[in-house]
């Protein structure tokens, strides 16, 4: 991902030849959805991901999903073990993964059965196919190639068995490295991307390693290459977009990471929790040279309350977390809102209850996040809806938090967390950056809570500041921050705290509807589902359908505006990843059903009769699914009268 | 829990405090309550210490020990149920000019709270620790708590707690990165005095358990260690604590203990008749977390502005056409 010309030079510019003579011109498609899976710890992440960054720095459009299996190492060769990449090319901005793949490379074929069954694969799928199983000295192994490949043929699977290996073998010794290099090669040579790109992309992932390391890898990439025009009569093309600005390419959860730091934070407390632990790698990583901490304390409570007293006795810290993490960190998030300590809490989403889906991607925490706390605690909830999204929040979330002395939730998910999209390279900008905190004497008189009448906003008092020394309490508590003990003083407290989600809300512009201001349906979404949700609305709008969508990034409180646009649609549909009932449930019916997250409040707070539509399969919303609802859901008003 | 770098600042205008500048609210405690004494001892050691109540923080969890800081006119943080150390870490960590007190009582710090209190001491970062041990739960109306003694009649044991205590000081001396130990009783105020003032002097983090007395749900039970001057144990050193001829010739039971030895110190802890009081335990060569974990780095824009664009770089692409 380095465009640094200096680490680069030094790979070798006069390659030998790999140009091929029976490879046919390149088709030029406008998209393609490419799959690389192996067993864990075979390198198909590093190759997927690599292929994805060359691409994009041929400026073709990408999206990157990461394939993850729940377990560190699954057994070898199980259909559970699936590990790898999906990257979609586009000759346009892409803004989510995508419907099937077109084409996968599979190192086995267990994991290749995994993303058939899984509905992952298109149906004419072509399944470059690691071949060396079907010769395995273990009968069984060989026999379970056997009955793959099988399913997979009567199943209209377009199998190509390579013999990727034995080529590796070639050339190193230990083909279990290197392969996925070999396989990039080849993936190169298919999709018609630079193989000088290439080179210098194994130059960067190679950096800390030696020259000799280095130019075996290259060595593979190249051959794989030729073999794919020697051997293989895939060529394709994807133009690239009209993308000409310089491009950041990360994940969601390096973008906030970097939104940490672009925001002027100085503290992160965590506890690890998949999902939300690469964001705190990354700042573990980078902190320390902006004069920032990560703490990994020994719970979430503890790094709820740690980021607490950093937040009071200075500029706002952050807590990441997922689910589980966020219900620990209920108690202490009350005390911040009773204390109006600022504070930003990022929730990086995973299927739920418990343990739930640990490494896949689910919408289930907007309520909790809401209203989880014990008592009124007003807080601040809002989402990211694609990569450049979770970089932009966490600078929003930090001037919110410290304007308002508010928690503010993020709301991000496993989708967003590891899957890379391009996007604009940010022009940093000063305003963004948390200011000092306060160390200038307090006045005589001045009180720690002298919330204004209008907006409950009170200023807050730093230790350090002469004059200002106050107990903080989590008691509800007077104007001196006193211990409330007449009745009347609390119901104020509660009074102010509330008025400061109004003032927010006044400040908030209103969301835009995504097609005409009107129609027969109107889609709503929040978070990682935006890019699925506006290209399934692009394709039936294509079609003439009077379809339109609204995605909201504030969910608590939210902008004015929205109660206008319900009206102008004859229908309208929340679709979220998380749980609704549906009525082909035998006992579901209007008295008992409930509702998904976003559809609920949207209900109570406009009176108008929002349905939902929703899957909590755990895989990132797609766009033909999108598609499939809406045709559903206007052939029903279409049969209404 | 001293601090170099307030400590010159401090000489520059050198103040003189007295105890009414660290008197706030009037306590609540019930009459005969040890919190009382406690307390004077702290305001005392802030105005001996010259520690500037701006520049002073107490943080504390939830009980009736936990009220501590509304009578302090320092800044205080009355925070948590079990959750006042990892507050005072994240006060501490990014300010280590303010003197950080952290108080709970035994159900706060032992219970709910254990988790905390076993990771302050591996971390073990520069603030003072106070336990209000008064073996039960007071501001919840008496219900047994961890170190409550087999027998205890409370609410929740009305046939006698049955489960042994937990021995707070036994327990901290069990983790290795326990770096300041001492037990003290709230009716000798001098003697907790001059432990409250070790520990601020310890560079690190000082763990120190009252004894105090709950006249309203432990009754009497201090009474006869109250009277009997022979059934305390005075813990003594020349890098200990100094033990007045006036108070040695009341109190005669003495040990000369070094609180470099950690076995001895374990020893003592396990006595509960005569009861212990002193420093067990000091170890000056603990490193402190926020040594290593604080960055030298200033978080200016300036500085975030430069290394975020050096970020930037190693993520960015330039698509064919894009400026360089
Ligand atoms: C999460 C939570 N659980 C329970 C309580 C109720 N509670 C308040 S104080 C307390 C125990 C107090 O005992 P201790 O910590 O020994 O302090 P003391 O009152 O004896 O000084 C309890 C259980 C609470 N405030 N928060
Ligand atoms: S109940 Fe006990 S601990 Fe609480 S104030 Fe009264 S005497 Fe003190
Ligand atoms: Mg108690």
């Amino acid at each position: 991902m380095n465009t640094n010309q200096s680490e680069t030079l030094a790979v070798r510019l006069s390659p030998k030849k790999t140009t091929s003579t029976r490879s046919r011109p390149a088709l030029v498609v406008d998209a393609h959805t490419v799959e690389i899976v192996s067993d864990s710890g075979e390198g198909a992440q590093k190759c997927g991901q690599s292929f994805g960054t060359i691409a994009a720095r041929m400026g073709i459009g990408i999206w990157t999903v990461e394939i993850i299996p729940a377990e560190i190492q699954p057994p070898a060769r199980s259909i559970e073990g699936a590990s790898g990449n999906r990257i979609r090319l586009a000759s346009r901005r892409v803004t989510n993964g995508g419907d099937e793949a077109d084409l996968v490379v599979a190192f086995n074929d267990q994991v290749m059965l995994r993303r058939a069954r899984e509905g992952e694969l298109k149906p004419d799928c072509t399944v470059l196919l690691e071949n060396k199983w079907k010769t395995h000295a273990d009968p069984a192994i060989a026999a379970k190639y056997a009955d793959a490949v099988d399913e997979m043929v009567r199943g209209g699977f377009d199998v190509r068995e390579i013999p990727m290996e034995e080529e590796c073998l070639k050339l190193v010794r230990d083909p279990r490295r290197g392969k996925n290099m070999y396989v990039l090669g080849m993936l190169c040579h298919i999709y018609s991307l630079d193989l000088q790109l290439a080179r210098e992309q194994i130059a960067f992932i190679f950096k800390k390693k030696k020259r000799a390391v280095v130019d075996s890898n290259i060595e593979l990439l190249e051959s794989g290459y030729a073999w794919a025009g020697e051997n293989l009569d895939l060529h394709f093309k994807v133009p690239p977009s009209e993308v000409k600005e310089p491009q950041m390419v990360i994940n969601g959860n390096v973008a906030i990471g970097m939104g940490v730091v672009a925001a002027g934070m100085e503290v992160c407390a965590m506890y690890p929790i998949t999902p939300a632990t690469s964001a705190s790698h990354y700042l573990s990583e980078v902190f320390s040279n902006v004069g920032g901490m990560v703490h990994q304390a020994e719970d979430e409570i503890a790094a709820c309350a740690f980021a607490i007293g950093a937040s009071y006795a200075g500029k706002c810290a952050v807590t990441i977390t997922s689910g589980p993490g966020l219900s620990l960190k209920q108690e202490t998030l009350g005390l911040a809102v009773m204390a109006e300590i600022p504070l930003v809490v990022v929730d990086v989403m995973r299927g739920g209850p418990s343990t739930g889906l640990p490494t896949k991607t689910e919408q289930s925490d907007l309520l909790f996040a809401c209203f989880g706390g014990h008592g009124d605690a007003p807080k601040v909830v809002m989402a990211t809806s694609d990569i450049e999204d979770c970089f932009y929040s966490m600078i929003t979330a930090r001037k919110i938090a410290e304007t308002f002395n508010l928690v503010v939730v993020v709301l991000t998910d496993a989708n967003l967390a590891s899957a890379q999209q391009p996007f604009p390279r940010p022009t940093l900008d000063k305003d963004w950056h948390a200011p000092p905190f306060d160390q200038s004497p307090i006045p005589e008189g001045a009180l720690a809570y002298d919330w204004d009448a209008t907006t409950g906003i009170a200023r807050r008092f730093v230790p350090g500041q002469p004059g200002g020394m106050h107990t903080l309490t989590g008691l509800a508590h007077n104007r001196k921050s006193g211990v409330a003990y007449d009745s009347s003083v609390n119901q104020e407290g509660v009074m102010h705290r509330s008025l400061k989600l109004a003032a927010l809300q006044k400040t908030l512009s209103a969301p835009e509807v995504h097609g005409d201001e009107e129609g027969d349906l109107l889609i709503i979404g929040w978070g990682s589902t935006k890019g699925a949700i506006e290209e399934a609305i692009d394709r039936v709008r294509k079609q003439g359908l009077k379809v339109s969508s609204l995605h909201l990034k504030f969910i608590q409180p939210m902008a004015s505006g929205i109660r206008e646009i319900l009206p102008r649609f004859r229908k309208v549909l929340t679709i979220e990843n998380n749980w609704s009932d549906r009525y082909e449930n035998e006992l579901i019916d209007d008295d008992n059903r409930r509702y998904t997250e976003l559809a609920t409040l949207l209900r109570a707070r406009f009176l108008v009769d929002v349905d939902c539509w929703s899957e909590v399969i755990g895989s990132p919303l797609k766009p033909g699914t999108v598609e499939k609802v809406i045709l559903e859901q206007l052939e029903t008003l279409e049969a209404q009268p | 829990m001293s601090d170099s770098i307030s400590h010159c600042m401090l000489d520059l205008a050198e103040e003189e405090y007295t105890i009414e500048d660290y008197q706030s609210a009037v306590p609540r405690w019930c009459v005969g309550c040890g919190d009382h004494g406690v307390l004077t001892a702290v305001q005392r050691l802030c105005r001996d210490e010259k520690l500037p109540p701006e520049k002073t923080v107490f943080v504390s969890g939830i009980g009736c020990s936990s009220r501590f800081p509304h009578y302090l006119k320092t800044y205080g943080f009355h925070g948590l149920h079990g959750r006042a150390l990892p507050i005072a870490q994240g006060v501490k960590i990014k300010r280590p000019d303010l003197h950080v007190f952290v108080i709970m009582g035994d159900g706060d710090c032992c219970s709910i709270g254990t988790a905390h209190w076993i990771h302050a001491l591996r971390y073990n970062m520069n603030m003072t620790a106070i336990v209000l041990d008064n073996s039960i739960y007071g501001l919840t109306k008496n219900q047994a708590s961890p170190t409550s003694p087999v027998g205890q009649i409370s609410n929740t044991t009305p046939r006698g707690s049955f489960i042994d205590p937990l021995n707070p000081i036994d327990v901290t001396l069990g983790v290795g990165s326990a770096s300041f130990v001492a037990q003290a009783v709230d009716w000798m105020p001098d003697l907790t005095h001059a432990i409250i003032q070790a520990a601020f002097h310890h560079r690190g983090f000082s763990f120190i358990r009252v004894l105090q007395r709950c006249p309203e749900f432990m009754g009497h039970k201090y009474d006869d260690w109250v009277q009997n001057p022979d059934r305390m144990l005075l813990l003594k050193h020349e890098n200990g604590l100094k033990i007045s001829d006036e108070l040695g010739r009341i109190y005669r039971n003495q040990e000369i203990h070094d609180p470099s030895q950690r076995n001895r110190a374990r020893e003592i802890a396990a006595v509960s008749d005569p009861i212990p009081v002193g420093i067990l335990y000091r170890n000056e060569d603990i490193p402190c977390y926020e040594d290593h974990q604080v960055s030298d780095v200033m978080n200016t824009p300036e500085i975030v502005d430069t290394y975020l664009q050096k970020e930037f770089d190693k993520y960015t692409i330039n698509p064919p056409g894009a400026p360089a």
